[in-house]
């Protein structure tokens, strides 16, 4: 029930705070502040009593919650808790709440909407985090994407119009694929089993012959791929965030992205193990190309919001790379990487966000010299930065070292390639630092007059952040193991699987052999 | 009374309807096309009758009959688009109602 | 004492927080008195830990603080691990780094980033603290990491400077290069060994790792890559001499006392790895030998002072690599310890010539300070003494004249790796006396500010004296026997193996060690106080070499014209993503196809009805032409 109630306050939320704002915009605004953040009390409420749920022997989920809605097509309400959500969720509403406070001064018109649509999202992705039913899956994957659509176009920056329709028409065309692929499943399942189901647990026992499993894969591949997203599916990133405003931003690299690596990590895997084992060398090189291509780009942007957009293509490489690496060890770094890249890389954006409101430009060819004026935002750059180059004892780190500890056992060569990506992270974040805080005073001075540090709200927002990824940073174990379970539970699953289907096929060769003799 | 040989009839009926397109194409007045148009239906209609008498069923007559009062609606809804196109436009030649243009 | 080990790297930290966190409530008494005084308080731990380890050399102290992370056989901690290899570590860092936060409460006493200054002075001290005293690797390259982070904001402290903030980069990013390295060594140790705590990995690797096997050489390799990172050794050097862009207290901790002997401390921690790849171990040899060579070649082309002790450091480190070549660990070890109080003395020392003269760092236009400023005088005197070596009454002597016994002793040695030791402690009085002379004698050329306070001329003697007496605690054969130091150390490393027979000979190297070192004070003496005259027509008859010198040997152009022009080239060529024309070729394709359809939409009748002939004709066409 409580799995449910997390999106319905969101949801809820969202109308209430639309409608309130017609009558007073402020009442609006705290509306959507107490509705995250209940939401994010509830789940903290939930993370505190794991203990129960690390010590029992039973299957890796924590919560479940089920109800009909139409069975006439095998369609349920059916939501699932478990580590890897739950931590996933945590983030949502951590995050979401962030994303209420950096918008208090940023939006100026139509609140009410904005915060409807800001709420909307959040809801989309808690249920994309949450469902184990497929067909609500989808639903929850598109509830995402519209308000998300309407954030960039209606409040965006000059170009928000093209961002927005590059976009929808990324994400809507790969998720199209992935509903072809859900509906095969569904189909074949319902063929061979006699009952048709969206239901998650019960298509994890679909068999298929190798070649439907690849092409289904693809499906589900191609919309997360998008979503992460992988070179050379990346395109509508920078474009998107650099557009976005800057709530939108953190909700895009926070979270959005996420949910492509969470779909690889609950559906692609599990799904179809064979498929994927198959494909891990090309799908690790394109982890590989990404590290090393967004590291490039990132080094040229002038464009700060593009830049940190950028860096997230490369940060997005290490996920694919140790979700393709197939151990503990990996997996264990791509949860880390999806939890401190939204950190991180939100905490960039809000830095993006504020800087605008001071100097109105994002360009970082016209800034310099800032740590004189704000040396308190210039601390909290500092810190992102390293975070995002990797620097020992903030997150970032445990989760590239993890990833790459992982992927070593898996694949040398694209583990150099990709540890030389490091050095490229190390090249751009400096650079950052170099082109707005060092130097000397390049803007002149009445535009940059209104350039104070961080007031209270801003500090608000920045400290917990920071206290988190230094968190992360100096004991992740706590993080690690509440996700201990579902990695291990889905690496055992699909190694059970390829086993199961390589002896199958084994049987019908010795068979065939027999039959020869 | 010798039957009209079936070709006589429908080549009749393909000249009218020849005849009616050539003048919808090349008249800008759109009355004139309007008519043109009756007259492409009219052969249609003859052919429909002629086919009818061959074969001796009363199909084509029904068809005929069809047509005259499908002809009928069509004037009366054409003419009307010819008035509203006058009050508009105050010309009646028909390429200057290219508002449509893509 | 034992359980306040974690004092020692917690004291320094919690300094640079309350400094960080207070940043502009502070006032500068105070912010020095936190920073000086914490370093201080770890210094007090560190002796009395040290003045155990004296009576019991063999002692391990374990402190496990708290388990970092631990996933699929992996398990690192915040532990702890003092033998007598990180106690002479902690010591020199917390010893050296104390009498450099007193030096820099007078230093910057101006400087409007004071207690920014401190913050990142103590932060540098305790990341330093934890690379020397970490229980596993992990944890290690946490300090590595952080004395880089570190290195980068001290270098880059005057950040209003572009060339500043581009020298702090340089560094930053060349010793990632080598950190990189680094970490894969570290991926390839946990796939051998299935952990990366540095004892277990010690104890495991005689069994693991057959003797020059290729895992463990390429092991060895990529450690060795961390290493030269770091210690800027080649090929990774060009960092070095650019980071005198800090403050002088800076390049003090950075350059002689902390970060840059890491190197010289990873190896000797992992030694075992080294001596089951012989292969690697004679290139650190090698890479030392070629390196001290080379830097103390462009240290005599310098004319900033600063950039002279820049490139005198990067040589001397090259012999403490010469010495883990050949195995000499204890050697090393020695000369890093009395490394690190004359560089430490002279970097001090010079910073406040520099100051005194206005931040003027060209030593052409200094002379004559000998009488102005007696006490910086006499100890960069002494200081200078140890760097060249001079025979007997100096440390630096009794240090490096082990390192060259050694290099042609030791079993692993060779003439080659001796000759190039001698050759360069001859350059090495070159270069140390050019310097003196034209620092301190002559005539006077740029205006004396006031005088200097009791906190700088402080460490100054201290760090004199410790370099003048330092030395005979460790007394070679030939000259009294007195081997306290490597008594010590051998709770840690293996004494070094001689080859049979050679021991008769030690005397014979001590004395052309010593007479080329004289002769070197006699070339500087020569060209510089004797015949000022002779020294531009030397200069212009070796231009060529010269600027070769000057420029570092031309790496520095070598690099930016293969790997950073090319990067920078890719990546602005790329700015907007030829991914992305891809895509906007989909559009542009889908665009002119919409053109090329509404034009037919043309609104005119006439056309439509001709367009439902020519259809109408098409299709009964068809129909006729397939009945």
């Amino acid at each position: 029930m409580v799995l449910l109630l997390f999106i319905i306050i969101l949801m809820a939320g969202g109308v209430v705070a639309w409608i309130a704002s017609r009558f007073n915009e402020t009442v609006g605004k705290i509306i959507a502040l107490l509705t995250v953040s209940a939401d994010l009390a509830l789940s903290i409420m939930v993370w505190l009593n794991r203990q129960a749920y690390l010590d029992s022997s039973q299957d890796q989920w924590m919560m479940r919650f089920n109800a009909e809605w139409i069975p006439t097509f095998g369609i349920s309400v059916s939501f699932a808790l478990d580590g890897l959500s739950l931590l996933m969720i945590m983030l949502t509403f951590f995050l979401g709440v962030l994303a209420v406070l950096t918008s208090w001064k940023e939006i100026e018109y139509r609140t009410g909407f904005y915060y409807f649509n800001l709420l909307w999202v959040l809801a989309g992705i808690t249920g994309v985090f949450l469902t184990m039913d497929l067909f609500l899956f989808y639903f929850f994957w598109e509830v995402m994407l519209i308000p998300m659509y309407f954030l960039i176009g209606v409040w965006g920056h000059e170009n928000k119009t093209y961002a927005a329709y590059k976009f929808f028409i990324f994400t809507q065309a790969s998720g199209l694929l992935m509903l072809l692929a859900i509906l095969s499943l569904y189909f074949i399942h319902g063929s061979a089993n006699g009952t048709y189901t969206f239901n998650y647990f019960e298509l994890l026992n679909t068999t298929y012959s190798p070649e439907v499993g690849r092409l289904l894969m693809l499906g589900f591949l191609a919309a997360f791929v998008v979503k992460l997203p992988v070179v050379p599916f990346h395109t509508w990133l920078p474009d998107a965030h650099s557009q976005a405003p800057t709530a939108g931003s953190l909700i895009l690299a926070g979270l959005l992205l996420k949910t492509g690596a969470y779909g690889l990590l609950r559906f692609v895997v599990p799904f179809f193990p064979e498929a994927s084992l198959e494909l891990a060398p090309v799908a690790m090189l394109f982890g590989v190309i990404g590290i090393l291509y967004g590291a490039i780009l990132a080094f040229s942007q002038t464009d700060f919001k593009r830049l940190v957009a950028y860096t997230s293509v490369s940060h997005m490489g290490f996920v694919i790379l140790g979700v393709f690496a197939f151990n503990e060890l990996a997996w264990q770094g791509v949860v880390m990487q999806m939890i401190t890249h939204g950190i991180s890389t939100g905490a960039l954006f809000i830095l993006a966000g504020s800087l605008y409101e001071r100097i109105h430009t994002r360009d970082i060819t016209s800034m310099g010299g800032f740590w004189a004026r704000m040396p308190f935002m210039a601390v909290i750059a500092l810190i992102f930065s390293m975070a995002s180059l990797g620097l020992p004892g903030l997150g970032n780190f445990v989760a590239e070292f993890l990833t790459l500890l992982g992927s070593w056992s898996a694949n040398r060569t694209l583990t150099i390639f990709a540890a030389i990506g490091l050095v490229g992270a190390t090249a751009y974040s400096l650079r950052i630092m170099q082109k707005i805080y060092y130097g000397e005073a390049r803007m002149d001075p009445h535009r940059s007059s209104h350039s104070q540090d961080l007031g209270t709200r801003e500090k608000l927002i920045f400290i917990p952040m920071v206290l988190l990824i230094v968190w992360l940073g100096v004991y992740p174990q706590v993080f690690i193991d509440t996700a201990k379970r579902p990695v291990n539970d889905g690496l055992k699953l699909s190694e059970q699987k390829i086993r199961k289907s390589f002896e199958a096929r084994e049987a019908v060769l010795n068979q065939k052999g027999g039959a020869h003799e | 009374m010798k039957a009209i040989p079936v070709e006589a009839g429908l080549i009749l009926a393909g000249t009218l309807f020849m005849l009616g397109l050539i003048s919808v194409l090349i008249r800008r007045n759109i009355i004139f096309m309007l008519i043109s148009v009756e007259i492409m239906l009219n052969a249609a209609g003859l052919a429909f009758i002629v086919a009818g008498a061959r074969w001796g069923q009363p199909d084509g007559q029904v068809m005929f009959i069809f047509i005259l009062t499908m002809a009928a609606a069509e004037v009366s809804v054409g003419l009307a688009l010819i008035l509203q196109l006058y009050h508009q436009l105050q010309t009646l030649d028909g390429d200057a109602a290219n508002k449509m243009k893509g | 004492m034992e359980k306040y080990l974690w004092l020692v790297p917690a004291l320094p930290f919690a300094g640079a927080l309350i400094l960080i966190l207070g940043s502009g409530k502070l006032t500068k008494g105070i912010s020095g008195f936190i920073g000086a005084g914490s370093v201080g308080l770890s210094a007090a731990i560190s002796l009395v830990l040290g003045l155990q380890f004296l009576r019991e050399p063999a002692t391990v102290i374990q402190q496990q603080l708290w388990s970092w992370f631990s996933v699929g056989g992996l398990s690192t901690n915040f532990a702890l691990h003092l033998d007598a290899l990180s106690m002479v570590f902690i010591f020199v860092i917390t010893f050296v780094g104390f009498l450099i936060h007193l030096y820099s409460i007078e230093f910057m006493h101006d400087d409007d980033g004071f207690t920014r200054f401190f913050a990142y002075l103590n932060l540098f001290v305790c990341s330093m603290l934890i690379l020397v005293l970490a229980d596993n690797l992990v944890l290690m390259y946490l300090g590595w990491e952080g004395v880089g982070l570190c290195s980068y904001l001290l270098i880059g402290f005057w950040y209003k400077e572009e060339k500043n903030g581009y020298a702090a980069r340089k560094a930053f990013i060349i010793t990632r290069v080598g950190d990189t390295a680094m970490a894969i060594g570290l991926f390839m140790l946990f796939q051998t060994f299935g952990t990366l705590t540095i004892q277990e990995i010690l104890n495991l690797a005689p069994q693991r790792l057959p003797m020059g096997s290729e895992t463990g050489t390429i092991i060895a390799f990529l450690l060795l890559g961390g290493a030269v990172g770091k210690s800027a050794q080649l090929p990774l050097q060009t960092w070095l001499p650019d980071a005198m862009a800090g403050p002088s207290p800076v390049s003090a901790l950075i350059h002689a006392a902390t970060m840059v002997t890491a190197g010289v401390y990873l190896i000797t921690r992992t030694f075992p790895l080294f001596e089951l790849a012989p292969l690697a171990q004679n290139w650190v040899g090698i890479i030392g030998a070629v390196t001290l060579l080379i830097a103390g070649f462009s240290a005599l082309t310098q004319f900033d002072l600063k950039r002279v002790l820049a490139y005198s450091t990067i040589s001397q480190i090259g012999y403490m690599f010469l010495a883990l070549g050949v195995g000499a660990y204890s050697s090393a070890i020695f000369h890093f310890m009395i490394h690190a109080f004359f560089k430490a003395l002279l970097f001090l020392g010079a910073g406040a010539v520099i100051m005194v003269l206005h931040h003027e760092h060209d030593m052409f236009k200094m002379g004559g300070l000998k009488d102005k400023l007696p006490v910086i005088f006499w100890t960069f005197l002494i200081g200078a003494g140890s760097l060249a070596a001079l025979p007997f009454i100096t440390a630096g002597f009794y240090s490096k004249d082990q390192i060259l016994w050694m290099a042609l002793a030791s079993e692993k040695g060779n003439i080659w790796f001796f000759l190039a030791a001698l050759i360069g402690a001859f350059v090495t009085a070159i270069y140390t006396f050019r310097m003196v002379f034209l620092t301190f004698y002559g005539e006077e050329k740029t205006h004396v500010g006031h005088p200097v306070g009791a906190l700088i001329t402080i460490p100054l003697v201290i760090l004199g004296i410790l370099s003048f007496a330092a030395g005979f605690i460790e007394l070679p054969h030939t000259l009294g026997h007195f081997t306290l130091f490597s008594d010590y150390m051998t709770a840690v490393v293996p004494a070094t193996e001689l080859s049979p027979g050679i021991e008769s000979t030690e005397w014979l190297i001590q004395l052309s060690a010593a007479v080329l070192c004289l002769a070197g004070v006699g070339i500087a003496y020569f060209f510089y106080m004797k015949r000022t005259d002779l020294r531009a027509e030397l200069k212009s008859s070796m231009i060529v070499t010269n600027r070769f010198w000057y420029s570092g040997w031309g790496f520095d152009q070598v690099y930016d014209f293969v790997f950073v022009k090319p990067y920078v080239y890719l990546s602005s060529i790329n700015k907007n993503d030829i991914i992305d024309a891809f895509y906007k070729g989909i559009v542009s394709v889908s665009n002119f196809f919409h053109d090329a359809f509404a034009r037919t939409q043309n609104g005119v009748m006439r056309w439509y009805i001709m367009g439902i002939v020519v259809g109408a004709i098409f299709v009964l066409s068809i129909g006729l032409l397939f009945q």
